[in-house]
């Protein structure tokens, strides 16, 4: 990918550009996170049942919220990929002829399959959607999502796929570090919350040579 | 033939189309391109499989300059 600065990372100057070794920070705080919030309500639940059998309704619900929690984050992980309400026919069919000029066969057609569009990076293996993208690293166990977005709402939703491409391909650390990460965590976490047809794009991506080239989870 | 396309609620509007041996094809070109620039569009061009660059002036020789709005974390 080319080596200019995009130029939407002006509006977050605050944040730190991202590489692969802040990715795989971010990716350790998540997991860090998942942890801290199972642990103690799973601890809870086993000291409630040994100091008290008859607690078990309430370690049962300690139980669910440690398995809730981190359920309700790889939902909102996945909702960054979440087909929006399609608008004009024409339109979409307009977008969609100039999105297929920009990649290959095999993209175009898992894109027709999934809505989602392949691209390999040097951070990992992106899928791309209408208003967001997952990065699938670490030999194709982890998933980061990405809320990333053109501010358009009448736009069709090929020409949302392609300005996301468009960026990505210019400058993908930029594109990274614009957009915001609403979650970091195991690809199937990710992967029962995602919409069938979007499923073989995730497996594609998991399959691909470079998803854990720059970023192994030590 | 080059073309400057720019991504709209139609999917895309072609602005221009030139020659590199047509001149007065080429101001107009270069003319839709700086109105769309001032506009607040950021103009792309594909660098090959997988690599776009972002330019700031027309790049005569392209085949497919794209504009695009800004992005956003959201």
């Amino acid at each position: 990918m080319a080596g200019e600065v995009l130029p939407e990372v002006a509006g977050v100057h605050w944040r730190a550009r991202m590489d692969a070794r802040r990715l795989r920070m971010l990716g350790r705080l998540w997991t860090v996170t998942t942890v801290a919030h199972v642990v103690p309500f799973l601890g809870a639940a086993a000291a409630l049942l040994a100091l008290q059998p008859l607690t078990f309704p309430v370690a049962v619900v300690c139980v669910a919220h440690a398995w809730i929690i981190p359920e309700l984050y790889a939902q909102r992980g996945a909702n960054v990929v979440r087909p929006r309400r399609r608008g004009d026919g024409e339109a979409e069919r307009n977008a969609l002829g100039l999105l297929g000029d920009l990649f290959d066969h095999a993209a175009r057609d898992l894109h027709a399959r999934t809505g989602l569009v392949l691209e390999r990076g040097a951070l990992g293996t992106w899928l791309v959607g209408e208003a967001g993208a997952l990065l699938v690293t670490d030999g194709g166990r982890r998933v980061a999502c990405w809320c990333v977005h053109v501010k358009e709402p009448n736009l069709p939703s090929a020409d949302r796929v392609a300005h996301l491409l468009l960026a990505l391909r210019a400058d993908e650390q930029g594109f990274a570090t614009v957009a915001n990460l609403a979650f970091s965590g195991a690809r199937w976490r990710v992967r029962r919350r995602l919409p069938a047809e979007m499923l073989p794009a995730l497996d594609v991506a998991r399959s691909s040579p470079n998803v854990g080239a720059s970023f192994t989870l030590r | 033939m080059s073309k400057l396309v720019r991504m709209d609620n139609t999917g895309h509007t072609t602005l221009a189309e030139w020659r590199a041996d047509d001149p007065e094809a080429i101001e107009r070109a270069v003319a839709a391109f700086r109105a769309e620039l001032d506009r607040g569009f950021f103009a792309m061009v594909s660098t090959g499989p997988g690599h776009a660059e972002q330019v700031r002036e027309l790049p005569v020789d392209a085949e497919l300059v794209i504009m695009r709005l800004p992005i956003s974390g959201g």
